[in-house]
């Protein structure tokens, strides 16, 4: 093997040694966000109360999150279902860093370019 | 118990989603509409988080077990969510009809090509298209089916990026993921492996529908308790699919999608030409 291809051996590697950190990460975040949902759906079905009057339910963050400070079961599951909707940000955000770490500049361009137009997007959707 | 009911019809849709790369949404929309009759509007709340709970359940064990192709994924994401976004601002500006047939006949073109390959369960004899050794986007995953490792070739990377970018359009028209293209593009078109392009697929699904799907939640769209057992029913089945699928044969994972995408064509069709179905 030439010194190159010894190079691109040992960068693959490093690939596989970070997707399990993506693997891993991904896992954790799926665990806590599930966790909260199925806190905030038990939290619902035992008081059998929503914690806010019928039909209505927080729709900006900042209501979600002081719901969820006083265990409204309805922001509960909202908040949890946020930390879910953040797991690909997450995990396109951590992607960047596996090819950071593998050298594979290409890679770091076109990751990022996503990660940009998806938090454009996000922010286009907001606006309109 | 309606919470309970959701959430064994959300299990089947996380297992249907992970094994087919098409994220769940065609099995969570039509039950919560026709079986509870849920509000159009929040039934599409809840099939896209049905989406993530499908991308992320399953990329846990498909990058783990390195069937994803990370850099294929990401090189088409490129394409997608600038689709996604070209969609969202066109359409205030023209009738998506044109559209909805092109890509309805395109679909019903991939299911007739996906027929003639059922015999086979890797792609053959694949070149590998210059674009794809520049971008470096040739792989090698285990094959738990086969019981040894499968490298595979990727061709027409140009085809698959276009199909992509039109997908992202009508996902962005739509409000939708449109797994069922994304597969088309990687198995048809770039001649992957079909396990690689499900995997694939699914952890783009989920990238593509973030974004719509902060907007959905801050519009008030995704009610808690509906989305709350699609979630962690999706989740569950998801991660049960992605490890049924690596130990299912491709042509049999095949045999199952073709119908689904022959129902899509048609659907995406019938509403091109204004025929409303359901």
């Amino acid at each position: 093997m030439s010194e190159e291809q010894v190079e691109n051996q040992m960068n693959e590697e490093k690939i596989i040694s970070a997707e399990i950190v993506v693997s891993k990460v991904l896992r954790i975040g799926v665990l806590v966000s599930g966790f909260v949902i199925l806190l905030g759906l038990i939290l619902y079905l035992a008081a059998g109360d929503s914690g806010y009057p019928a039909d209505t339910y927080p729709t900006t963050l900042i209501g979600i999150l002081q719901g969820t400070g006083s265990l409204k079961p309805a922001a509960v599951i909202l908040f949890g279902l946020f930390l879910l909707i953040l797991t690909p940000v997450l995990r396109v955000g951590i992607t960047i860093l596996v090819f950071v770490k593998a050298k594979d500049y290409l890679y770091v361009g076109i990751t990022s370019l996503v990660f940009i137009i998806l938090i454009i997007s996000l922010l286009l959707g907001k606006a309109g | 118990m309606m919470v309970i009911e959701i959430f064994g019809i959300a299990i089947l849709a996380g297992i249907v989603g992970s094994v087919l790369g098409l994220g769940g949404g065609i099995v969570v929309t039509p039950a919560l509409t026709m079986l509870f009759g849920v509000d159009i509007k929040f039934a599409i709340g809840a099939s896209i988080i049905s989406v993530i709970a499908t991308s992320s359940g399953s990329a846990i064990a498909y990058i783990r077990d390195r069937i994803t192709n990370l850099r294929v994924g990401m090189f088409l994401e490129v394409a997608t969510t600038v689709g996604a976004i070209t969609g969202a601002f066109i359409g205030g500006l023209m009738a998506p009809s044109v559209l909805y047939i092109i890509f309805g006949v395109l679909l019903m073109y991939s299911a007739y090509v996906m027929v003639r390959k059922t015999k086979q369960e890797l792609p053959q004899e694949v070149p590998l298209h210059p674009a794809a050794t520049r971008l470096n986007l040739q792989g090698e995953y285990y094959d738990k089916a086969l019981q040894k490792s499968v490298s595979y070739n990727v061709d027409r990377v140009y085809s698959g990026f276009g199909v992509m970018y039109g997908a992202g359009v009508i996902s962005g028209l739509l409000g939708i993921g449109s797994g069922s293209f994304k597969v088309m593009a990687m198995d048809v078109f770039m001649k992957l492996p079909l396990k690689v392009s499900s995997a694939t697929s699914n952890f783009m699904m989920g990238v593509t529908g973030a974004a719509s799907a902060g907007v959905y939640l801050f519009r008030g769209e995704i009610n808690p308790f509906y989305a709350a057992p699609v979630a962690l029913g999706v989740l569950i089945g998801a991660t049960v699919g992605a490890r049924i699928m690596q130990r299912m044969k491709s042509r049999t994972i095949r045999k199952i999608f073709i119908p689904v995408m022959a129902y899509v064509a048609i659907q995406m069709i019938l509403q091109g030409l204004g025929i409303k179905l359901l």
